[in-house]
This record gives C-alpha cells, sequence and structure tokens, in this order.
C-alpha cells in the first residue's frame, strides 16, 4: 500500500489534535507516514504511534526552523520525491498552507487548500471544502502529481489505533535560496488553560456588546470547557487579541458548539463560524442577522444571562 | 524602489455569490470589488513609498482577469497607487492558484520589483497561496502574514503572529511581502485621489507579451478538478426566546443540557 505523508504539527514535540486528525484520514487513503521538523521526536513519538503512523521520518535540522516556510517545502519535495507517496496531508493553518503552496509548485501537483473531508477516490483523493462563507460546498479531485492536500481541524475526530512506527532519521540538503527568510526571534504565546481554538469541540465568542468586558464570556466558556473567541468589532477595539478572533480574517471554527454572545453576524464573523453543528445567540437585538443562524437564541442581556448560565451550568456539574 | 501589488477583483461577499456551469466564480453576474484584505497591501505599499527618502519609489497595482477586474486597479489608483498594469486574456479563465501565480510572477519580473506586496488572502477562494507561490517561482524571500513591517534600507523585517508562535522575520529586499489585517488602516480615496486616478497609466498586457502558452494556463490547466458544488442548505428556523425574569438562562442551559453540552 502506498504512503501518505502527514505532515506532523506540533509545538516543542507537543502534538497537535490535527495531526491525530490527518493521521486517522491517512489511514483512509493508505499508509501513514509522519514527517517531523525538529528535534523534539522523543516528545512526540507516543502520540504519532498511537493514531497509527507506519512510519515516522524525522528530519532535525536547524535549518527547517529558523527560516521561514521555504526550507520545510524543500525537504518536504525531497521527501516526495524519494518516497513516491499516494498524497501529501498538511494541517490548514497559515503555514501549512504555504508550505503545501510551495509544495505544489516543487512537485508539479495538485493543490487542494482547506478541505473538511478527504475521501480515496479518482487520482488518490476526493476532497470537499466549505467555500462562501460555508454557503457551498465543493467536491474535487487532484488531476496531476501527487495530491497536496491541506485539512481543517475537526473534520474528522481522531481514531487511535496502534502504528508501527518505525522510523527512518532523513538527511535533507537545504539550498541557500531557501534560507533567506531568517526568524530572528520567536515567542511562544502564553497558554491560557483553554483549549485551542480551531481544535475545541465548544467556543463561546464575544463580540461588541460585551462592551469590552469578557469576565462572563471566559466564565461561561470555562463552565462548558470550551475556548473563547472574539469577533472583528471586539478585536479592533482593543479588547481581546487577534490571536483569538474568529472570522474570515482570523481563525475559521467549526465546532460543535458554537456560542456567540453580542455578536451580530456580519459576513465577515459568519465566514468563520458558520459551518459549526450547533449554533447558540445571545444578543440584545432581536433584528440581529446572527439570529438566522441559530439552533437557539437569546434576546437578552448577555452578560445577566451568561452570569446566570453559568451559576446553573456549573451546579449542574456538581 | 519598486514596490508591485498583487491585487484581486473578488464578487462581493455580501452579496449571492455564484458559481457558473463550468464551476469557476462567477465575477461577471455579481457585484465585485476590489478585494478588501488587499486594500492592507495597497496601503502597506503607499506607506513604504512614502517613507522611502529617494523619493523615487513607485506602486504599481498588478491585476489579472476579465475587464471588470480593471475596477480593483482603478480603487488602488484612487487610494495613491502610481500606475497600473492589467492582465486581460480570455485564456486566462479558470486559472487556479498554480497558474495564477505563474501569471503574476512573470508580470513581476516584466516589472521588476524591490517588493511584491500582497494581501493576506482573498476573500473569494481564501486559499493564502498566492504569495508563498510567488516567492517559490521569483526565488526571492518569503515574508507573509505580516501584521508589522518596518523597512529599513534594503532590510524587511516583520511581526508574523502564528498559530502558537509570534515571529520576527527578516530578509532582504527583493522579496515577497504579504500583510494582514492588522498591519495598518487602510485610507479611504480622497476626491483629490479620485480624479488624480483617472489620469494615471493602467497597461493592459496579454499571455502572449508575457511569453506565457496559452496551454499553460485557465481551466484546461487545472492541476485540481472541480467535480460537483451544491449550495447549502440554510439553517433551519431554531428557536428564539426573549429574556425576561432571567428566564433565558434557564431556557439556554436546558437547551445545552438536551444537546449533551452541559
Amino acid at each position: 500500500m502506498s504512503e501518505i505523508l502527514v505532515l506532523v504539527d506540533h509545538v516543542e514535540g507537543a502534538v497537535r489534535k490535527t495531526t491525530a486528525e490527518l493521521l486517522t484520514i491517512a489511514r483512509r487513503l493508505g499508509e501513514p507516514a509522519a514527517v517531523f521538523f525538529g528535534s523534539e521526536i522523543d516528545t512526540a513519538r507516543e502520540a504519532l504511534k498511537h493514531y497509527g503512523a507506519e512510519r515516522i521520518y524525522v528530519l532535525d535540522s536547524a535549518d527547517l526552523t529558523d527560516h521561514l516556510v521555504a526550507p520545510k517545502a524543500e525537504a518536504l519535495a525531497q521527501l516526495v520525491e524519494t518516497q513516491q507517496p499516494a498524497a501529501v496531508l498538511i494541517s490548514s493553518n497559515a503555514e501549512g498552507k504555504e508550505i503545501a503552496g510551495r509544495l505544489s509548485i516543487k512537485t508539479s501537483s495538485g493543490l487542494i487548500t482547506d478541505a473538511v473531508d478527504v475521501q480515496a477516490g479518482d487520482g488518490g483523493v476526493t476532497t470537499t471544502q466549505s467555500v462562501f462563507a460555508g454557503g457551498y460546498t465543493v467536491t474535487s479531485t487532484v488531476t496531476k502529481g501527487t495530491p497536496i492536500v491541506t485539512v481543517k481541524p475537526n473534520a474528522v475526530t481522531p481514531q487511535p489505533t496502534e502504528g508501527a512506527a518505525a522510523e527512518e532519521a532523513v538527511d535533507v540538503e537545504i539550498s541557500a535560496a531557501a534560507k533567506t527568510a531568517r526568524i530572528v526571534e520567536r515567542r511562544q504565546r502564553a497558554a491560557t488553560g483553554r483549549p485551542e481554538l480551531n481544535e475545541a469541540a465548544i467556543v463561546v465568542s464575544g463580540g461588541r456588546g460585551t462592551g469590552g468586558d469578557f469576565d462572563a464570556v471566559e466564565a461561561f466558556a470555562d463552565a462548558l470547557g470550551a475556548a473563547v473567541g472574539a469577533s472583528r468589532a471586539a478585536v479592533d477595539a482593543g479588547w481581546y487579541p487577534h490571536a483569538y478572533q474568529v472570522g474570515q480574517t482570523g481563525k475559521t471554527v467549526s465546532p460543535q458548539l458554537y456560542v456567540a454572545a453580542g455578536i451580530s453576524g456580519a459576513i465577515q464573523h459568519r465566514a468563520g463560524m458558520q459551518t459549526s453543528k450547533t449554533i447558540v445567540a445571545i444578543n440584545k437585538d432581536a433584528e440581529s442577522p446572527i439570529f438566522e443562524l441559530v439552533d437557539f437564541g437569546v434576546v437578552g442581556d448577555l452578560h445577566r444571562v451568561l452570569k446566570s448560565a453559568t451559576e446553573k451550568a456549573l451546579a449542574r456539574r456538581s | 524602489m519598486k514596490i508591485v501589488v498583487c491585487v484581486k477583483y473578488v464578487p462581493d461577499a455580501a452579496a449571492h455569490r455564484k458559481f457558473n456551469a463550468d464551476y469557476t466564480v462567477d465575477r461577471v453576474g455579481v457585484d465585485g470589488m476590489l478585494s478588501e484584505l488587499d486594500e492592507y497591501a495597497v496601503e502597506e505599499a503607499l506607506k513604504i513609498r512614502d517613507a522611502d527618502e529617494s523619493g523615487e519609489a513607485q506602486v504599481a497595482v498588478l491585476t489579472m482577469g476579465p475587464d471588470i477586474a480593471r475596477a480593483a486597479i482603478l480603487k488602488s489608483l484612487q487610494m495613491g497607487a502610481d500606475s497600473g498594469v492589467h492582465i486581460i486574456d480570455e485564456a486566462i479563465h479558470g486559472s487556479d492558484s498554480v497558474a495564477t501565480s505563474l501569471v503574476l510572477a512573470e508580470a513581476v519580473k516584466r516589472q521588476g520589483a524591490e517588493i511584491v506586496l500582497c494581501g493576506m488572502a482573498s476573500t473569494d477562494g481564501s486559499m493564502s497561496v498566492i504569495p508563498a507561490m510567488l516567492a517559490e517561482r521569483l526565488g526571492m524571500p518569503q515574508v507573509t502574514f505580516a501584521s508589522e513591517v518596518t523597512v529599513e534600507g534594503d532590510t524587511v523585517r516583520v511581526r508574523r503572529d502564528g498559530d502558537a508562535a509570534t515571529e520576527i522575520i527578516e530578509a532582504t529586499t527583493p522579496l515577497v511581502l504579504s500583510v494582514t489585517d492588522q498591519a495598518n488602516e487602510p485610507r479611504y480615496p480622497s476626491f483629490k485621489g479620485i480624479m488624480a486616478a483617472k489620469k494615471k497609466p493602467v497597461e493592459e498586457l496579454t499571455l502572449a507579451d508575457l511569453g506565457i502558452a496559452e496551454g499553460d494556463v485557465g481551466l484546461e490547466a487545472s492541476w485540481t478538478r472541480v467535480e460537483a458544488y451544491a449550495e447549502r442548505p440554510p439553517r433551519s428556523a431554531g428557536t428564539i426566546v426573549t429574556d425576561e425574569d432571567g428566564a433565558g438562562a434557564d431556557q439556554l442551559v436546558e437547551f445545552l443540557a438536551a444537546q449533551k453540552f452541559i
């Protein structure tokens, strides 16, 4: 069976949930082979094995981590050349998509980004994408080269299965041309103790209606074990960091439950959350377009409703 | 210094966006505009130009697409760009990101540029891959998703806010730079800018002018194929309650508990 290369997304060896999802998808298409960039494979090994990686290619070179995107694309292209995989799966984040874009050109291979589903099909894969702010679903195939697909978080529920995890250190030659954009400083984002926004099963977001006070939003999120998000209006007002923005120019989330508090539901925001399974909104304005999307809506003051709902949710838990 | 900004004419996200019979995006039958995210690229180019001490820096905007796509150039000129290049050729119709990056790269080579500027994504396809592909094709450093840009001489330094970390990236021109909507606040065209834009030069180029074979672009040359599309059914109307005497929170918690979220 052909290999499916899965580029491991990790933070200092901590494998992200999206990689477990990619390995799960890879099993539908062939034999999952993880590609690990960096020096922390000892931290990552168990998780990769646990989600079914039959092989792990380890590429440990400062060239890969000290420069932006280009060296990773070059290394991956070399692996595609030597291993001839049936497909390459990469997480759909900014860096993942950029690596995929360069890899597509280097290997003359068709590229599909932001897939929400990937199945075996003609030419190796059939993908499903959600486009135009979730207004349409599009199915596509790759007609040239090795299919390169970037996959959005929550496309699939990770299924554990032990893989052989046969490890192979790979030497890569990175050209001088790929080392021209230098990462001169890297600051890890401080942990919030909450789930990652784009991986969370539940997201609670606040918007203009919070008036800048996110306490009720955060408390309700914590009661549900949810991630916290913010609308562009709230971010632009300086009330919440941009890293938590949900929408076209922020993160696209697709959780089981999305709670929009004080968010009107402009197209910019809807583009980032419209594919959520269940949508709940709390807004003072009964005419807000967000109510067109909801499974359940409360017209009322978000601070009052959330504060009371938080108490009730916590009481039910205990 | 020459700055080339790659911009895209896109269907208005607030309009009802559609596909053509060949599964390409309908750009003609729907109201369109300069992609909102490209305004940040134009603004950044203008800022870099205006801060350039030589006073000789120039901003050219580059687009490809049907006749109507000229509106994206015009808006950029109204904001303050100096000139435009419009690649217009029927064979371009249906081009994917690979073909688009080929056309743009050849046009950039023809223009010559110290800085090639792009937005972080288009508001229609929103793949975010064109800047990386351009860097690949042009053999230039890639400094992308910049939320803050500093230019000193031929060194460009940016802040890139990633998923897990914030990185400071540095590279030397010529390079490809893309900016997010955090990088700046795009200006509105002034009346003077709107009047001046009418006199600014816009060059029209064909694929032949760029030395690109028709067979290398367009729908037929695409390395992927759309097999089908379906409009997402509208979400069925949900339950909406009005919070009176604190009952809203009770009903909300009941709903969430029934759905097993609590």
